[in-house]
């Protein structure tokens, strides 16, 4: 695409590109692979987040707080309470592990309110062939949470368990047997849907919120197409572009509810599984 | 890619939500914050209110006691006044009346005492007398003893 970037762009391409990743290494096989852009969009994200939440706690004052401050004390009010009313055992990691989930994934989410040709564009005109902006929307940084919250999930379950009892539970739960010969009947299956549960989580969290940002992202790719190519002496131009304004419009509008929801999902299904995780069966 | 009117038009939805953000959801979330604010500052101000306030009761309570602790001195000062002005004029009072008292026995022992004497001075001039008869009876010799019992006569 970037050699031809000056041709008269074909829809297919146009989407095409904008689904494509900037990669490197790619000599080293697919799974070697670095979607650069989503690693750098989500560490300066990361950044952005740490900085601002170290920079109003190291400032926070008991007395009157700053606009800022109030705003950063209403959202960690908020998880605290979601943290409280579904976390009941004690941990002194979820309440800073779901306030990092739901800021950060809400920063990579709005990423995708940046209008979808701005920065592309701009990378463009500064030599770079592919951006994709939003993080969220590529598999890679969504599995990758979804991964971390896996083993977090185990590694909680394990120190509020003990050993025994958290690979016991592997064998003896969800279905309680009586009597030793029913305990080994039920075991296997027991552990069967221990372990598809188990395994279930992540993918779940991963795919919903790939998914969700991937179709926002694609729809605003699409809304952008409507317009793709035309000139301001042609009449398609002048009709479809009062079209694009509008659905690109309500889309956004829309898009805040979806972004801040599935920031949200992810940070309360969180807790919900380490809860879960902690709690005994 | 180029510029044209997709991208500019993809500007314009954007800043149309960001005026719809700015118009409809900030000043909600402004509002939050600065009735937010304003409940801090009212609250810190209360307790600071408050905290002035029970200084000065203390204070004042202080104040009180101590007041309460010099005018119950006082009082007991007067008390105690007034307690010896009692006895002293009790004390007066038991003397003078004892001194009236005092008196009034010597008089009445003095009277008593004179009256007796004057009793005493006729039963012993008639005791006088009847010695004198029953000499007289066995001595009838009344001239010769009469000088003398006149003499004893004039002398009672």
């Amino acid at each position: 695409m970037s050699a031809e970037q000056h041709a008269p762009e074909s829809m297919t391409g146009y989407i095409k590109h904008h689904l494509a990743h900037l990669q490197v290494n790619q000599d080293a096989g697919i799974f070697w692979t670095v979607h650069l852009d989503s690693v750098l969009f989500k560490l300066a994200l990361a950044l952005l987040f740490v900085f601002f939440f170290l920079r109003l706690s190291r400032r926070a004052t008991s007395g009157v707080p700053g606009k800022l401050q109030c705003a950063l004390e209403m959202v960690v009010e908020f998880v605290d309470g979601v943290v409280k009313e579904t976390f009941h055992g004690h941990s002194k990691l979820i309440g800073p592990l779901a306030i990092s989930i739901f800021g950060l994934v809400f920063l990579m989410n709005f990423m995708d309110m940046i209008p979808v040709d701005w920065l592309p564009w701009a990378a463009q005109h500064a030599g770079v062939p592919y951006l994709r902006v939003v993080p969220t929307a590529d598999p890679n940084t969504t599995f990758g949470m979804a991964i971390t919250v896996f083993l977090l999930i185990q590694w909680v379950g394990l120190t509020h368990k003990g050993v025994g009892k958290f690979f016991g539970e592997f064998l003896t739960a969800p279905f309680h047997a009586e009597g030793g010969l029913m305990k080994v009947a039920m075991a296997p299956f027991n552990l069967l849907l221990r372990l598809i549960e188990e395994a279930v989580r992540p993918l779940s969290l991963a795919l919903r919120l790939f998914g969700n940002m991937y179709a926002g992202e694609l729809i605003f790719i699409l809304i952008a197409v409507m317009t793709l190519g035309a000139g301001l002496n042609e009449l398609m131009t002048w009709i479809m572009g009062p079209v694009q304004f509008v659905s690109g419009f309500i889309w956004t509008v829309f898009h805040i509810l979806v972004i801040t929801l599935q920031a949200f999902i992810f940070m309360m299904l969180t807790i919900v599984y380490l809860s879960m995780a902690a709690e005994h069966h | 890619m180029s510029l044209n009117i997709t991208l500019v038009i993809q500007g314009l939805a954007f800043f149309a939500v960001v005026w719809l953000v700015m118009k409809f959801g900030w000043p909600h979330i402004i509002a939050a914050i600065e009735e937010r604010q304003k409940k801090i500052a009212e609250g810190l101000a209360a307790a600071d209110r408050a905290k002035a306030e029970l200084a000065a009761a203390d204070n004042k309570a202080a104040e009180e006691v101590k007041s309460a602790r010099v005018k119950a001195a006082e009082i007991l000062d007067k008390a105690h006044q007034q307690a010896n002005q009692a006895i002293e004029k009790a004390k007066g009072d038991a003397i003078t009346e004892g001194n009236r008292q005092l008196a009034a026995a010597r008089a009445e022992i003095e009277s008593l005492s004179h009256r007796a004497k004057e009793e005493l001075r006729k039963q012993v001039s008639l005791l006088a007398v009847a010695g004198a008869e029953k000499i007289l009876k066995r001595e009838i010799d009344a001239n010769a003893h009469k000088a003398l019992l006149d003499q004893l006569a004039s002398e009672i």
